[in-house]
């Protein structure tokens, strides 16, 4: 790791200033791809502000149909929740198949969310469930924030306070894990609201977590399993590399689909 | 007695190891320490053009930056294969310069050219990034088959046509006419599968050279120090072995991959001399990928006959097997004598032949991995069985049976002679336990939840304390394969025992313990194992192809017969008795049928005083023997393992494995255990886990846990792990060895069940849920089709 200023502010504000204050400064949250990534030189940012433990990032709330998430919450916390459980379960549940335990209890949801791996969770059930991200100076809908792989419409310095997710009727969560990373090869979210169903698909697509209209059609018409199997999915931009290729992917996502449909509540 | 042969005596070993107190070799510090990084070629061929060491010279804290002409340069020598192979038409293996940093050429990613010595490990490495290396690239081959095409990149001068060797054994003649009047042939095309071996603790070194007494000092993590110091004596003249002390102390894994004597050892001693700086390296996991021997990595096609009956008339193999960039230390060996001599396998085979051609590539070198070449060989000849069962409309274990070796000693066509066995009990004692009576009601519910239920054998055999030294001497062996040790007894009357052996995770401070607490019927806690330091124990071969119990322990069986005569006479002499009447019970020396009797302490410290000893005795109490095997041992057993596919996804998942396996006398039973759940892990690995991947440039693709998949806990089931044995009669404990059974016997038990849920032969190892997936697609379409 090249050497690196740390910086532990107590408030977004200071926590602004702090990531104007380096030549390349970047936010740390739980430090589970940042960490990695510099031990590798792969990042060599100047300084590190660390933003666990600012009381505005943490939390988690229900105000009217509305769950809050502070961006600083871990996994484990997320999955522990019972206000998760109740408002949104498939939420809880996703959180609690990320990564193993030490990832869990480290790794936070602005983190997640910020870093837009094209195979993580949370970014498949912020899009499906139409999420809110909210940021030190706006709040973004999760269609336009998830911009492809690994990028997001943050700005410089921008950092995400918390994320809002209204309820739904019901939503589900299915993933099939690769095998030696455990993230998602593809992971498949429901999200129903009346005759209004979104369904965003992470781990597979080429360019990042993305919608597919195909299963939203076909689960608009018929909520059921078996509306979710027989749907054309096409293996068009979706990934290949040596865990699947794009059709075992395009076969998976139906196949998860489904299990998400199945599981949803 | 409660520590003896048969006890199942708690790891002595592992209160320092769980409570976080083992000494490893990154937990040395010397005075003077520095830190060494290396400078890796980014690309797998490629002449080097230029090293510019400025600006990493200028840096802080570097203190020197050297390549590898100043070490040629010095006199260091190339890096040896220690096992000549001659090819049939009697031509002496073509082995390519190896040197510890490359001067003209890479030929792997990860082949070191320059290495930086700095003040803290963090500036080594970003000293080393500074480092500015010009590649002239040049093209790439990875594959081992595409290696031996025309064409094919020449990756060294030595090697035309990268063809290392081309080796055969057995009749060729018979295996062609067996094969001609088999009613029967079963024809498969098998890959097993490269692999990294990723002990827990990763390679390190910490060498030390004194000016003052011209002498070295290495601390490494190595499974045989003194094989290491001879080798860096003798081959690479690093220095004479009298003056370089080798010390491996607690060693965290091997699996093979610390056999060898790699280039950063040789570097950091070297490098010692140049900057008069102790030296220390330790790899990260990223390095450990691309500088670890990786294992396996063979392509084979085999034809294998049967009559009416089933009987197997004829069997033919022909391997191409991937060595890498350079032969590593026993790599030559690995698919020939501890590989194709096992092809035979539980089996009456009286037409056999096997061609084995070796082959440069631009990988990682290839060597030993747990099992090394045996897992190789039971895993084609167990695939070919099951599935020439399921050919044949034969039960696997039919087939099996109709073709077992039942009399023994019995003389393989590959020059092997197995001792002993009872294939038969395993068999029955496996099929037994895994209730396999039961297994068609559990497949039909199994389908009633969708799911594909599947049962697959493996009857493995398996050659361990390769010996003696002789004969490996004749195939082509560099080094004698016997082993050492010596017995001390204190005058207080404790004992220390010397070994040549190498602990590193197999308990033997446990083990060796016990043999010697029941020979002399003395506390456990008044026994220690002294192990792993060139200076304190005399030369040893060291912990590798399951020999530390058949070969080490029977060395100090050996050494404990000397002893034992000694205090005989002794005792005989003080108790004024015959030394015949001499008996050791209940921790004293007695005369037999009398109330006459020594303490054992007393007899320690009668030698120590000398005062009062038989005419022309030598004082002291201290007997060594060096132990030569008079042939290998032979564990078998039979593996049971039961599968459940998902055919909707491809993910299997292992519901039952049952081991049954014949290692002789067992001397800890806990431990044994303990070597065969952590081998069937392994095993398991590599049928459905494991996987090293290049890419066609030569670059690493799983060269992280990211990609490459270690088995988990939940991807193994509770094992079902029992013994039926038949005493090994070649060494005086009756022993066979357990440390790579589990991990030669298990892949084709994976596979043969999975093949068996889906209904589909055709699949490869590893076993991931997409390859599952497609094999079974492929069964359904073709099912469908007819
Ligand atoms: C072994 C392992 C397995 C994993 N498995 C999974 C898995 O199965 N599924 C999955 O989804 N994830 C997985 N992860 C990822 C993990 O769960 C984290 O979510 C992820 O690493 C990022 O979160 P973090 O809090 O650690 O962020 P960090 O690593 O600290 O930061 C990541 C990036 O986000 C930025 N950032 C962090 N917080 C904010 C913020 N509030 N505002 C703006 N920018 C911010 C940082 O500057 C950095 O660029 C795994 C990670 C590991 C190491």
């Amino acid at each position: 790791m090249y050497p690196v200023s740390y910086h532990k502010p107590a408030s977004v504000d200071d926590a602004v200033k702090a990531l104007s204050s380096g030549e390349e400064a970047m936010v740390l949250a739980g430090g589970q791809t940042l960490i990695a990534t510099m031990k590798q030189h792969l990042a060599a940012p100047s300084d590190l502000v660390d933003i666990r433990g600012i009381a505005e990032l943490s939390g988690i709330k229900i105000s009217g149909d509305t769950l809050s998430i502070g961006a600083a919450m871990t996994h484990a916390e997320v999955a522990a929740s019972k206000d998760v459980q109740k408002h949104i379960p498939a939420l809880a549940c996703l959180a609690a198949g990320i990564g193993d335990p030490a990832v869990r209890h480290m790794g936070t949801l602005g983190g997640s969310v910020a870093n837009n791996d094209p195979a993580a969770d949370y970014p498949a059930a912020l899009l499906a469930l139409g999420a809110t991200v909210v940021t030190n100076k706006r709040e973004i809908a999760a269609d336009d924030f998830f911009t492809g792989l690994f990028s997001t419409d943050l700005e410089d310095g921008e950092i995400i306070t918390r994320v809002d997710f209204d309820k739904t009727e019901a939503a589900g969560y299915a993933k099939f894990a690769q095998p030696a990373s455990l993230y998602a090869l593809v992971g498949v979210f429901v999200a129903k609201r009346g005759g209004d169903v979104r369904v965003a698909i992470t781990g597979a697509g080429d360019d990042g977590v993305f919608r597919s209209e195909a299963l939203e059609a076909a689960l608009a018409k018929d909520f059921s399993e078996a509306a979710a199997k027989g749907a054309g999915v096409s293996a068009d931009n979706l990934m290949s590399d040596i865990h699947g290729d794009a059709d075992y992917r395009a076969h998976l996502i139906r196949v998860m689909a489904a299990r998400a449909v199945a599981g949803a509540a | 007695m409660t520590t003896g042969i048969g006890a199942r005596v708690k790891r002595r070993e592992d209160k320092r190891f769980i409570t976080g107190k083992g000494k490893y070799t990154d937990d040395v510090r010397t005075e003077n320490q520095a830190y060494a990084a290396f400078v890796r070629s980014p690309v797998a061929h490629a002449n080097v053009k230029s090293i510019d060491k400025s600006a990493a010279l200028e840096m802080d804290g570097v203190i020197d930056v050297l390549d590898g002409h100043q070490l040629t340069g010095d006199g260091i020598g190339n890096i040896i294969c220690g096992w000549a192979v001659t090819s049939k038409d009697g031509s002496p293996m073509n082995m390519g310069a190896w040197s510890a940093l490359a001067t003209q050429k890479v030929r792997y990613v990860g082949d070191a050219v320059a290495v930086v010595i700095a003040e803290t490990q963090q500036l080594a490495r970003l000293a080393a990034e500074a480092v500015d290396v010009e590649y002239e690239e040049l093209p790439v081959v990875a594959f081992a088959d595409k290696a031996l095409k025309d064409g094919a990149p020449q990756i060294h001068e030595e090697a035309p046509g990268n063809l290392i060797y081309d080796w055969e054994i057995g009749d060729a003649a018979k295996a062609d006419a067996g094969l001609a009047e088999a009613v029967h042939v079963t024809e498969m095309e098998i890959t097993n599968n490269r692999l990294s071996p990723n002990p827990m603790e990763p390679r390190s070194a910490v060498a030390t050279y004194d000016e003052a007494e011209d002498h070295y000092t290495l601390y490494t993590t190595s499974q045989n120090p003194h094989v290491a110091r001879l080798v860096l004596s003798a081959f690479y003249n690093v220095a004479p072995e009298h003056k370089l002390r080798v010390i491996a102390p607690d060693v965290g894994g091997g699996f093979g991959a610390k056999i060898y004597i790699y280039p950063e050892e040789i570097t950091c001693l070297w490098a010692s001399m140049k900057t008069n700086r102790s030296v220390k390296w330790t790899a990260d996991r990223s390095e450990a990928f691309v500088t670890d021997a990786h294992g396996r990595d063979h392509i084979s096609t085999a034809k294998m006959g049967f009559d009416a009956d089933g009987r197997i008339t004829g069997f033919k193999v022909d391997t191409i097997a991937n060595l890498g960039a350079y032969m590593s230390l026993f790599s030559s060996s690995v698919p020939t004598y501890l590989y194709a001599t096992l092809l035979s396998g539980q089996y009456d085979i009286q037409n056999l032949h096997a061609n084995v051609r070796a082959v440069y590539t631009n990988t990682v070198p290839v060597d030993a991995y747990r099992g090394a070449g045996r897992p190789e060989a039971c895993y084609l000849v167990e695939r070919m069985m099951e599935t020439a069962a399921r050919e044949l409309g034969m039960k696997p274990a039919e087939l099996r049976a109709k073709n077992f070796i039942r009399e023994f000693p019995h003389e393989t066509p590959v020059i092997m002679t197995y001792d002993s066995g009872d294939f038969d009990a395993n068999l029955a004692q496996a099929e037994e336990a895994a209730d396999v009576n039961g297994f068609p009601a559990r497949r039909e519910e199994a389908a009633k939840r969708g799911k594909l239920r599947g049962l697959g054998y493996s009857c493995y055999i398996e050659a361990c304390g390769i010996a003696p030294s002789a004969a490996v001497g004749g195939l082509g062996a560099g080094v004698g394969l016997w082993e050492s040790a010596e017995v001390r007894v204190n005058p207080v009357g404790t004992i220390e025992i010397l070994t040549g052996s190498h602990s590193h995770g197999q308990g033997h401070e446990t083990t060796f313990a016990q043999i010697v607490a029941e020979r002399f019927d003395q506390p456990i806690e008044n026994i220690s194992i002294v192990h792993g330091d060139t200076d304190k124990v005399q030369f040893g071969m060291g912990t590798y192809g399951s020999r530390s119990g058949a070969v080490g322990m029977s060395a100090i069986v050996k050494a404990m017969d000397k002893v034992e005569a000694k205090v005989r006479k002794i005792a005989a002499h003080q108790l004024e008795a015959s030394e015949d009447d001499i008996v050791i019970e209940g921790g004293e020396v007695k005369v037999a049928g009398t109330d006459k009797a020594l303490g054992w302490h007393e007899i320690g410290l009668a030698a120590y005083t000398a005062h009062n000893l038989p005419p022309d005795m030598e004082p002291g109490l201290k007997e060594s023997a060096f132990y030569d095997p008079s042939n290998f041992t032979f564990p078998a057993g039979t593996y049971i393992c039961e599968v459940e596919v998902d055919p909707d996804t491809g993910t299997t998942e292992i519901v039952q494995f049952t081991a049954s396996d014949d290692f002789g006398t067992i001397i800890n039973p806990m431990i044994v255990e303990g070597q065969v759940h952590g081998g069937i892990a392994q095993g398991v690995g590599q049928a459905m886990l494991e996987q090293v991947i290049y890419d066609e440039d030569g670059q690493l693709i799983t060269g992280s846990y990211m990609d490459y998949t270690m088995p988990r806990a939940a991807d193994l089931p509770n094992f079902s792990v029992h013994h039926a044995s038949t005493v090994c009669p070649g060494n005086p404990l009756g022993m066979k060895g357990c440390g790579e059974a589990g991990a030669i016997g298990s892949p084709p038990a994976v596979i043969n069940a999975i093949t068996d849920a889906i209904g589909n032969n055709d699949l490869a190892m590893p076993a991931t849920p997409q390859n599952v997936w497609r094999a079974y697609q492929a069964a359904s379409a073709k099912q469908a089709a007819e």
